[in-house]
């Protein structure tokens, strides 16, 4: 009965991660494909970790998985974050359907402020696109 | 069927296949944000595979690592934001 948890828990959990990863393949956009990477880390890896608590069933064991569990939970979303303000300020390309812009007209490239409310600084949102590594 | 066999042949497989998807990616993207965000996702399914071994090989001593990896995915990805914000400042 226990082995049938772990292996349900497992399944589920590897399957979750092969979504995130087709879908790493398949998105258009450097954001898109940022948000897709927190959905494996919390629940791919939850519950992966989670099937090792019920399968080991011991006090240590348990501890240390859901310190992991709480761990990666917070934490890559917190790097998902920074990545994707460092992607913006670098002016990194937009998919060409992307609508809503809502930092548009809201961060000051002479301060260098990220302002939550609309400003009207001359930052242009980056739809002219060239590499910035090949500069 | 055994923990072990279900495992190896079917669990294995996917994550694998998810390893090579992802790292398509990291070859394949258009900005340095891509290749980090695809490394990070590498370390993240690492973490899985080191999971699914200790099961396998009933030794729950490899978790130890497995929290490592979480410590080492923050760590370069945070790193690596900073880089690129800060380049960008002296860029200019």
């Amino acid at each position: 009965m226990n082995e049938i948890i772990v292996m349900i828990l497992t399944t589920i959990g590897a399957l979750f991660v092969l979504s995130t990863a087709l879908a790493m393949v398949r998105k258009r956009d450097v954001y898109l494909r940022i948000n897709v990477t927190t959905k494996t880390a919390t629940l791919g890896l939850g519950l992966i970790l989670g099937a090792a608590m019920f399968y080991f069933n011991e006090y240590s064991v348990t501890t240390r998985v859901l310190a992991t569990i709480i761990f990666v939970g917070l934490t890559a979303p917190i790097g998902g974050h920074m990545l994707a303000r460092a992607a913006y300020i670098n002016k990194t390309e937009k998919w060409e359907g992307m609508k809503i812009d809502d930092l548009a007209g809201q961060y000051d490239p002479k301060k260098d402020i990220l302002h939550s409310e609309d400003m009207n600084t001359k930052f242009e949102p980056p739809t002219d696109y060239d590499q910035p590594s090949t500069k | 069927m055994s923990i072990a066999d279900y495992y190896n042949f079917v669990i294995i497989p996917i994550l694998g296949l998810s390893v090579i998807l992802v790292f398509i990616r990291f070859l394949r993207g258009p900005s340095i944000a891509d290749r980090v965000i695809s490394l990070d996702m590498l370390i993240l399914m690492a973490i899985g595979i080191v999971v699914i071994y200790s099961i396998i090989h009933n030794q729950s001593t490899f978790l130890d690592i497995a929290m490592l990896f979480a410590l080492i995915a923050f760590l370069g990805t945070v790193a690596f934001a900073y880089y690129l914000e800060e380049r960008r400042k002296r860029d200019e």
